[in-house]
């Protein structure tokens, strides 16, 4: 049998308070192995009776490598490693880090493409959005949400499976564009989501909103002040329920999000219970996204004809030799980027997903650096829980829709 | 004493046991049917026709499952609080009429093992042994998360043993007897209980999901918060026994509900057949098991400080409440002779009293949510 390693008490000294030493209070490892930490995050609590005292996030058990594993590819190959990064915003993923590399090398995306980047975007946020809900309730035993929650988040990445064929790491969007055009199925598809979709949402707000056993453990607790949320960093819903109106996509609009008509829900609270609000009202403000998008989507081409970024259709590579060179050169060498450094952010479900491209005029890019939103909302979880009971920090923790893929790459 | 009295009692002892066992087998499958049901799926349908042999498959696989006894545990305690757990949610049946008597063989057969003229007191006494398991389970575990379970169930199940003590007096009063099968017959010959105190019944309802550790009161499993709670060291048989004592619990006192409030084994033609009278009292506890898995289906689960004040600031003048307007309709039934008082006087009064605790609570939750939505 293999022998425990004891920790001694140095190691821990310092990020307890001296009551701990005395044994008055208690140590409490939560995680990496826990129902509600969401995946591989251990909280190191220590507790007085169910009170929380002290509570540290311990990170890294996720930890993946992607940034430095970008590095080892052509700017085209590393875009795979982004969909792995948050698995529950893989369309956002891949669109941050596209943009990113249009950005570094000027690259014009066409309107169509702009238009099904919105909609997969968005659709992508509902479905995220979705995870959350189910997953916190479930960790508030409202286990039936769960099974609601996925039934329509399933319909999405059927969607998702029609476009890309793959149904949670699409790598759909391109650098330039999307991969391809989507199929005729696809208008139906998301019509009948559309339709669908506004009923659930009132379904699910029934079964919680005002459930006054949902309201009694959401209300007033982890409540996080406008000054504490902006002093971290916090982005995303979080911010956004605690009374800071700052959403990307009105902020600094990109993908041509100024020329729809959404509101960006915005509460004062800052308790569990607005961030359940303002996130539920952003499904709703998606699917008017989703909508509109679909009403006025172009015709056109849906990649960029720029050769020497943009391989070429398959088509062409047997009637025409430069094709065929272009589709040589972009597969095997890759395009060079420019001696710059750039950033590019955009609105994830979860908050401020930016990325930083610093490119040396090769192919592959020097240094890729992800900003990511669950990072810098989990380092206010210990503001927000002292004093709480254990039975809340569940709750807050789940509020706070942080996904370990985002945070350790 | 007549040698055959013995043989009688061991016999109805037997079956009564091998009741419970099979009852809470096909519960486990009742349940996952009805939730999956709810949770628009299928449910386990694979193994026998619909399902029917999955409890069997799945007392196969806890059987065969290796047993593990940490080493940090403290051994004795540890192996005897899972039967400290499972008896008393065996026993406890023991008093619960489930008709009245047959004739076999020109034998006149009671169906109930015992007939206790204090039988309600021996429900009391025996729910409360059960927590000991408990505790002493999330003890011996030497585990942090299996020791506040077992905390949050010694804690939960004082906070509302006083309040179901007094919803079985509730019974009695009605009835006048302490006697389940004169409570029983009490209600066979007027009205259900539930009719004259319907509130009694609800909360004796809501007392016995905390009792049973039940969602939305299952603190001491709390899956989300504490992992497994107190069992979260067990494995294996021993496992299985508290999984066991809980959903046996659980028919138990759906029995105990349909015996004080629902008339029990009472029903149409029980008089000339009284073989039925077991099988309306198993109608009855299939509808009332129903809304435990319904209630675990739909509602979040309450928070443990809120729970007990729920119990002591809500529930316990609930009911003494409700005691006092019983005890004071019947008193003036009796006096005036005016049934007026027994049959209007205590349902309307009882309705307000429920009324008025859940505005109390509504308007804490408002107070809390002011200003929202």
């Amino acid at each position: 049998m293999a022998q425990i390693e004891e920790v001694s008490v140095d190691q821990y000294k310092h990020l307890v308070s001296e009551r701990a030493l005395t044994g008055e209070t208690m140590l409490l490892n939560m995680g990496p192995q826990h129902p509600s930490t969401h995946g591989v995050l251990r909280l190191l609590l220590e507790l007085d009776g169910e009170i929380i005292i002290n509570c540290i996030p311990d990170i890294g058990f996720l930890h993946t490598g992607i940034e430095k594993n970008m590095e080892a590819k052509t700017y085209q190959k590393a875009e795979v490693m982004t969909d792995r990064l948050d698995y529950m915003n893989t369309m956002g993923n891949n669109l941050s880090y596209c943009m990113a590399v249009e950005k570094l090398v000027d690259l014009d995306v066409p309107a169509r493409a702009q238009s099904l980047r919105v909609i997969l975007v968005e659709l992508q946020r509902i479905a995220s959005h979705l995870v959350w809900l189910g997953t916190s309730g479930l960790d508030l035993a409202a286990m039936s949400m769960f099974l609601y929650c996925f039934r329509e988040r399933e319909q999405i990445l059927d969607i998702f499976e029609l476009v890309s064929g793959q149904r949670m790491m699409t790598t759909f969007i391109r650098p330039g564009g999307v991969w391809r055009d989507v199929p005729v199925e696809f208008e139906a598809a998301v019509r009948d989501f559309i339709k669908i979709f506004p009923k659930r949402v009132d379904e699910y707000e029934r079964l919680l909103t005002k459930n006054p056993l949902f309201i009694d453990r959401m209300v007033g607790i982890g409540i996080l002040s406008k000054e504490t949320a902006l002093s971290y960093g916090v982005t995303g819903p979080m911010l956004r329920a605690s009374g800071v109106d700052w959403d990307l996509r009105k902020a600094r609009p990109y993908l041509g999000y100024e020329q729809y008509d959404f509101d960006v829900p915005v509460l004062t609270e800052g308790d569990t219970y607005a961030r359940y609000l303002v996130r539920i009202q952003e499904m709703r403000e998606s699917l008017k996204i989703v909508e509109q998008a679909l009403n006025k989507l172009p015709m056109g081409p849906v990649r960029s004809a720029n050769r020497k970024f943009v391989p070429p259709p398959r088509s062409e590579i047997g009637v025409s030799m430069e094709s065929l060179i272009h589709h040589f050169k972009l597969w095997t060498e890759g395009f060079p980027a420019p001696k710059a450094s750039i950033y590019s952010a955009v609105e994830s479900p979860r908050g401020e997903l930016g990325v930083l491209l610093e490119g040396d005029g090769s192919p592959k890019p020097m240094r890729v650096h992800m900003r990511t939103p669950s990072f810098d909302n989990l380092a206010v979880l210990p503001e927000i829980v002292k004093g709480r009971l254990v039975a809340d920090l569940v709750a807050i923790l789940s509020s706070t829709d942080i996904v370990l893929g985002d945070i350790d790459r | 004493m007549d040698w055959t009295i013995w043989v009688e009692w061991i016999v109805k002892g037997f079956v009564l046991c091998l009741i419970l066992l099979t009852g809470f087998a096909y519960l486990t499958l009742y349940e996952r049917r009805a939730l999956a049901r709810i949770q628009v799926r299928v449910g386990p349908n694979r193994a026998g026709p619909q399902g029917l042999l999955q409890p069997i498959a799945d007392a196969v696989k806890l059987i065969f499952k290796e047993e593990l006894t940490p080493r940090h545990v403290y051994k004795v305690v540890f192996f005897i609080a899972p039967i400290l757990t499972v008896v008393p949610s065996l026993i406890i049946a023991a008093v619960i009429p489930l008709g009245t008597s047959f004739n076999l063989f020109g034998r006149e057969i009671t169906l109930y093992v015992a007939n206790l003229n204090v039988g309600v007191l021996y429900l009391m006494s025996i729910a409360s042994i059960a927590v000991y398991g408990i505790v002493l389970a999330g003890w011996s575990s030497n585990n942090k998360y299996a020791m506040m379970g077992g905390i949050r169930s010694s804690a939960q199940m004082i906070s509302y043993e006083l309040t179901l003590g007094m919803c079985f007096v509730l019974a009695i009063l009605l009835a006048n007897s302490m006697n389940p099968t004169e409570i029983v017959s009490a209600q066979q010959s007027g009205v259900w209980f539930v009719l004259v105190q319907p509130v009694g019944a609800i909360v004796f309802f809501i007392v016995t999901l905390a009792e049973v550790n039940r969602a939305p009161f299952d603190m001491p499993e709390a899956e989300q918060e504490l992992t497994a709670g107190y069992h979260a060291e067990y494995s294996g048989m021993k496992f299985a026994l508290f999984f066991m004592a809980e959903y046996q619990k659980m028919i138990v006192v759906c029995m105990i509900l349909a015996t004080l409030f629902l008339g029990g084994y009472a029903g149409p033609f029980v008089d000339q057949y009284p073989l039925l009278g077991p099988l309306y009292l198993f109608a009855k506890v299939i509808v009332l098991l129903f809304f435990m898995i319904w209630v675990r289906a739909t509602w979040p689960r309450i928070r443990y400080d809120r729970l007990m004040a729920f119990g002591w600031k809500i529930l316990l003048p609930l009911t003494i409440y409700l005691v006092f307007v019983t005890a004071a309709g019947i008193l003036l039934a009796q006096e005036t002779g005016n049934q007026l008082f027994y049959f209007a006087g205590i349902p309307v009064l009882s309705i307000i009293g429920f009324f008025t605790a859940f505005a109390i609570v509504y308007r804490d939750l408002r107070r809390k949510s002011h200003g929202r939505v």
